[in-house]
């Protein structure tokens, strides 16, 4: 029984498919930003099984700049969620909809909602 | 025996992802979160990238579930979701989704994963370097102007995290509804 790089894919393809359920199925900002670092995670797999098959180093080079970015990405959200928190006590995306209103407001021409 | 260690790691990985997604508090998350990037981290010493599973472990499974569980604590938001659906049967139509596209991942790589051509930036064995240094001489040849950039990203993200974590009058007025006590007067900040 020899491990191919198709369990691999597999593999990542799975996790992949779990963290976009989590982020799609989840209220709480954080436990977003996690299923979105399970995607990435994914990816990462998907790279380095790449990398071990077609004998290239490039794929465990890719993997390092999607962790510069993944960590870039968690600084500036969790900042984000933060400052937001501060402001409003809310962690959930489906609370924090100023932007879509003023939108609304526009169309409806509705001067004072809030 | 390598088979039976990707099992292993296999099987904790999807536990850990599904932990993440499904436990209620984001403590737990977290936790299950740190179970996943483990088994990934096995997953590539199996692959023979040592290199990546050193940093996966220190920067990914340390540092970055760290912050989540500072945040998680500082932020005290480790209690359920307790918000409406705003759309109507959003979980079932995103349970369908992720499986329809896991479904179709599976039978796509069923018939055929992707080909290429082999060893286009290096080969993973070159005379007797070890895994590291060949990742180092690519990284700081081949690759050298997009590791400057991604340096010049690091420093962007941090100064906007610092910026919007700071508390501040002008940050965020978007949101701000109402909390006049966080205005300060620029004339009493001077004394």
């Amino acid at each position: 029984m020899t491990i191919t790089t198709t369990h691999y894919l597999v593999l990542a393809a799975i996790v992949f498919c779990i963290g976009l359920a989590g982020v799609s199925i989840r209220k709480n900002a954080l436990v977003m930003f996690m299923s979105i670092e399970l995607m990435l995670n994914a990816a990462n797999l998907t790279f380095v099984a790449y990398s071990q098959a077609l004998d290239d180093i490039a794929g465990q080079v890719v993997v390092f700049f999607i962790l510069v970015v993944a960590a870039g990405e968690v600084a500036v959200g969790l900042a984000l969620m933060v400052a937001i928190f501060r402001r409003k006590n809310k962690t959930s995306p489906d609370e924090i909809s100023n932007m879509a209103e003023i939108v609304r407001i526009d169309d409806s021409e509705v001067t004072n909602v809030s | 025996m390598i088979a039976i260690i990707f099992y292993l790691a296999a099987l904790t990985m999807i536990v850990g992802a599904v932990g993440v997604i499904t436990a209620r508090n984001p403590v737990h998350s977290a936790m299950f979160l740190v179970m996943t990037l483990m088994s990934v981290a096995v997953n590539y010493v199996l692959l023979g990238a040592d290199l990546a599973a050193a940093v996966q472990v220190i920067v990914y499974a340390s540092a970055v579930v760290i912050l989540f569980l500072f945040v998680i604590m500082l932020l005290g938001v480790d209690q359920l979701d307790d918000v409406e659906d705003k759309l109507n049967h959003q979980r079932l139509i995103a349970t369908t989704v992720s499986v329809l596209m896991a479904a179709t991942l599976l039978l796509a790589g069923g018939t055929k994963w992707a080909q290429g051509a082999r060893s286009v930036t290096g080969s993973l064995e070159q005379d007797n370097l070890g895994n590291i240094e060949i990742v180092a001489s690519t990284l700081f040849t081949k690759y050298v102007f997009v590791f400057e950039l991604t340096s010049i990203l690091l420093v962007a993200a941090v100064i906007g995290g610092v910026y919007l974590a700071k508390r501040s009058t002008t940050t965020m007025d978007l949101l701000d509804e109402d909390k006049p006590d966080l205005v300060i007067d620029s004339s009493e900040v001077e004394k």
